[in-house]
């Protein structure tokens, strides 16, 4: 590791100011800090000791919390393939194929943001921030298999200008940078982002009687149709039982490439929980929110889609993804902890809102986790300002 | 009488080198000191000594312009060796050389009867001159107090919670009467009344029961449970246009001490802690004293820093420079301006951390003393993690928004979000567990110094 510090050790100079390539400090000192915890001590005034937490030691904690999600996205990218084309495969067939399918997907977002956030830190001055590293993970989590690669770079570098640099970099922006990724192909590429996009099929054909159909829509569908069935019946019955509850909660489903798994977002979860790093606050409150629409809807029951058991909410579609990783992005989520609860409980309501009663959008949680990031400082605002009402009524008293 | 106050919020941050329960005798501080950079509400400091000139235990060494009636005195009697200064002439310090014997000026004496029938003039007028009145610290911002104003009431905080701080029952050991003869010269300072804030974790000390017609609140938690600034937020909160005033337990004594006995005697006892201190202990001196003579040969190591205070609001000071007025306390611990390959990842089971994520185990072992350095343990960032300032801040304070606040110099909301409430040490913890790294405390100062001066 000497040698290694001390190549660095040589080439700073070139980087600080006055060197020759000042312009590019950040860049090296993203290298740097990368390689190494930087030297610097607390100043001679004020705390004279630092906690060992740092922000990049934070992201890690939120990259590893995914991998669960991930490494059963590359399974299950695989299983669904040879599920709709109606063949027998080997575990390391599925893995090998969803390798093929996701491996570009991650490494094309994390360059295409990546590159776009060097070239902000270059012009504007600023640090290159490890929040990339989430980022850089979440918009392929959250895209179906069959996205095209050059959208993938489209969105990351949309997504990263327009909802985070425009903004001021990471820590100013308002929306969710992937939630942002997502909702620009959705509507810049409505048909890359629905319909029959959740299987990934390559050259081949779905299998005979084999339908493409997410539970999400299906669900919507049958609510069309006078007179059919109930969801949960008409789910249980497409593809020979593929949307059997616990099925779906474990995830062997088609959908975005990350989110059909209830359980690994739920490992997740306690990952994030359990370290502190995510708000378990926003968490329980958005399946709370959920599964308290859901309820609700039901009591009205007005149709087949409403009468649906609530907590089939929970398993289908992105809901508990969008519940762990999205909503807590401390950032743009509601930053008073009282504020929290209202945040996630809503986030949970809208989704459900937008499943149930309206047809145009299958998937809730990408809208519902934007439209309350927009929301959120005005929570915040409420929250802050009963603080200070009781400063100022304690002071009347 | 008394409320007991629980509070859950806050973090004890746990230390090896902490002093054992042992007053050693060593060989006096040959130079003593006074910076007026002790006293942030100092505007323009004046000297009123030259070099050379010889000076008494409680002569007056220099003053504000602003406020000419409070005196900084010396705590001891010699010889003025130095004034130094920095840039642009700013005074740094006044240093003196100690006589073998020390002399004092005389101040009238009084019976303890007496204390109690004079009146707050005739008091006042003697503890501006003779160098206690600096002990007095006004709330909001910290400063030394302004005689002309009549406080609210006024706090004492018992006892300190801070990193390896010493103990107030061997500090005031004997100080029994002193401290008793002060509560009594302070009752005339207020209409309302005094407060104790005695730590309900810890067996009460009889310095501190005696005392007559005081209101004492207990307190029990974790650190900043004993800032006097949290007491006063759960007991009488300072609002806009209050006052009130604080003093330690050391400063009632000395004021007790100067009625009593007719002298300024700055005599303290001050703890010598830290990972890097051979005998962690206590030592008696003076106010204001060169640190030299009790490091010498009792650091384990060269590469350390010296801290007077503790290691959460202190300040970084020479080998062979000079105790804060205020301060108790000595901290030596290790330098951290090592690179560390890849240290944000590596898993840690040896650096403290409030935090959880991926890696930092110290949560796992609560009861271990830590030695930290201080290495800055990352690169200063902009604001992510949100909630966790009100996890150790046991108020009813937002400090992420009222930093914002600071920081878009917003004044009308500085002053809704509460920065009356709270000082520098009121959010130290903050700056510790900062995972952005960034300087919390001078923030806080800065934005004090601008409501300041509106005022």
């Amino acid at each position: 590791m000497k040698a290694l510090r001390d190549i660095l050790d040589k080439q700073k100079p070139l980087f600080e100011k006055g060197g020759k390539f000042e312009k590019y400090y950040y860049l090296f000192e993203a290298n740097e800090t990368f390689l190494f915890t930087p030297n610097e001590t607390t100043h001679a005034k004020g705390t004279q000791v630092r906690d060992a937490i740092n922000l990049k030691r934070l992201m890690i904690t939120v990259v590893i919390a995914m991998i669960p999600a991930l490494l059963f996205g590359i399974y299950n990218v695989g299983h669904t393939h040879f599920l709709a084309t109606g063949q027998d495969a080997t575990l390391g067939d599925k893995v090998l194929l969803g390798l093929e399918v996701v491996l570009p997907v991650v490494l094309v977002a994390y360059a295409a943001g990546g590159l776009v956030e060097v070239v902000f830190s270059l012009i504007r001055r600023h640090p290159i921030n490890e929040g990339f590293l989430v980022t850089g993970m979440l918009i392929p989590l959250i895209l179906p298999p069959t996205i095209p690669l050059w959208q993938v770079a489209l969105a990351a570098i949309f997504a990263v200008v327009i909802a985070k640099e425009v903004f001021g970099g990471t820590g100013m922006n308002v929306l969710n940078v992937a939630m942002t990724a997502r909702a620009f192909l959705y509507f810049a590429y409505p048909s890359d982002m629905s319909g029959d996009v959740w299987y990934y099929l390559g050259d081949e054909k779905y299998a005979d009687g084999f339908t493409g159909a997410t539970a999400l829509g299906l669900a919507a569908e049958t609510n069309l149709v006078e007179g059919t069935q109930e969801v949960t019946s008409t789910l249980a019955a497409t593809n020979a039982g593929l949307f059997d509850f616990w099925n779906m909660f474990v995830g062997f489903i088609p959908g975005s490439i990350g989110e059909t798994s209830t359980l690994m977002a739920l490992v997740g979860a306690v990952i994030l929980i359990a370290t502190g790093v995510g708000s378990w606050k926003i968490i329980v409150s958005v399946f709370a929110g959920a599964l308290g629409m859901g309820y609700l809807l039901t009591l009205a029951g007005a149709n087949d889609f409403m009468m649906m058991p609530a907590h089939y909410h929970w398993v289908m579609g992105g809901l508990a993804f969008g519940a762990v990783f999205m909503a807590t992005d401390p950032v743009s989520a509601a930053h008073t902890e009282s504020g929290k609860w209202v945040y996630g409980a809503l986030i949970g309501v809208i989704t459900v809102i937008i499943r149930v009663l309206n047809p145009a959008y299958p998937e809730g949680i990408m809208l519902a986790v934007l439209f309350m990031n927009v929301f959120a400082p005005l929570i915040d605002h409420l929250v802050v300002q009963s603080n200070k009402k009781r400063r100022l009524q304690r002071a009347t008293v | 009488m008394s409320q007991h106050i629980k509070l859950k919020k806050g973090f004890d941050i746990n230390l090896a080198g902490k002093p054992n329960n042992l007053v050693a005798e060593t060989s006096l501080s040959e130079t003593y000191a006074i910076k007026p950079t002790d006293f942030s509400g100092i505007i323009r400091p004046k000297v009123a000594v030259r070099e050379g000139d010889t000076v008494k235990a409680g002569t007056p060494l220099l003053f504000d312009k602003k406020m000419n009636e409070v005196m900084y005195c010396a705590p001891v009697s010699g010889e003025v060796v130095e004034i130094v200064r920095g840039e642009k002439r700013k005074l740094l310090e006044i240093k003196i050389l100690a006589d073998k014997e020390i002399e004092y000026e005389k101040f009238k004496e009084y019976s303890t009867s007496e204390i109690s029938s004079v009146g707050r003039d005739e008091v006042q007028e003697i503890m501006l001159k003779s160098g206690v009145w600096p002990q007095i610290i006004q709330r909001p911002f910290g400063i030394v107090a302004n005689p002309q104003d009549t406080p609210k009431a006024i706090f004492i905080s018992t006892f300190d919670t801070s990193p390896l701080a010493p103990d107030y029952d061997l500090l005031l050991k004997n100080q029994s009467s002193f401290f008793d003869a002060g509560i009594e010269v302070l009752k005339k300072f207020t209409t309302g009344k005094v407060h104790l804030g005695i730590n309900a974790a810890a067996e009460i000390s009889p310095i501190f029961t005696n005392a007559k017609e005081v209101q004492i609140d207990k307190f029990s938690g974790p650190h900043p449970a004993g800032n006097v600034g949290v007491h006063i937020h759960h007991v009488d909160p300072i609002n806009k246009g209050d006052l009130i005033w604080t003093i330690d337990p050391y400063g009632v004594a000395q004021i007790g001490k100067l009625f009593l006995n007719g002298v300024y005697d700055a005599a303290k006892i001050i703890a010598l802690t830290g990972s890097e201190v051979k005998e962690p202990q206590y030592y008696k001196t003076y106010l204001g004293a060169c640190i030299d003579k009790f490091v010498d040969g009792n650091i384990k190591q060269e590469h350390v820093r010296y801290i007077s205070g503790n290691v959460l609001t202190g300040e970084k000071i020479k080998k062979n420079g000079y105790l804060g007025f205020y301060h108790h306390q000595i901290t030596v611990i290790p330098e951290g301006d090592q690179y560390e390959f890849l240290g944000w990842l590596k898993p840690t089971a040896d650096k403290l951390s409030f935090h959880r994520a991926l890696g930092l185990l110290s949560f796992l072992n609560p009861k271990k003393e830590f030695v930290l350095d201080t290495n800055l343990m990352g690169e200063e960032r902009a604001f992510v993690q949100t909630g966790i300032f009100e996890k150790v801040t046991p108020m009813d304070i937002l400090p992420e928004y009222l930093i914002k606040a600071i920081m878009a110099e917003d004044y009308d909301d500085m002053e809704a979000l509460g920065i009356y409430e709270v000082i520098e040490e009121d959010l130290a913890l903050c700056e510790f567990i900062d995972v952005s790294k960034h300087e919390i405390q001078s923030i806080l100062r800065e934005g004090i110094n601008l409501i300041k001066a509106t005022t």
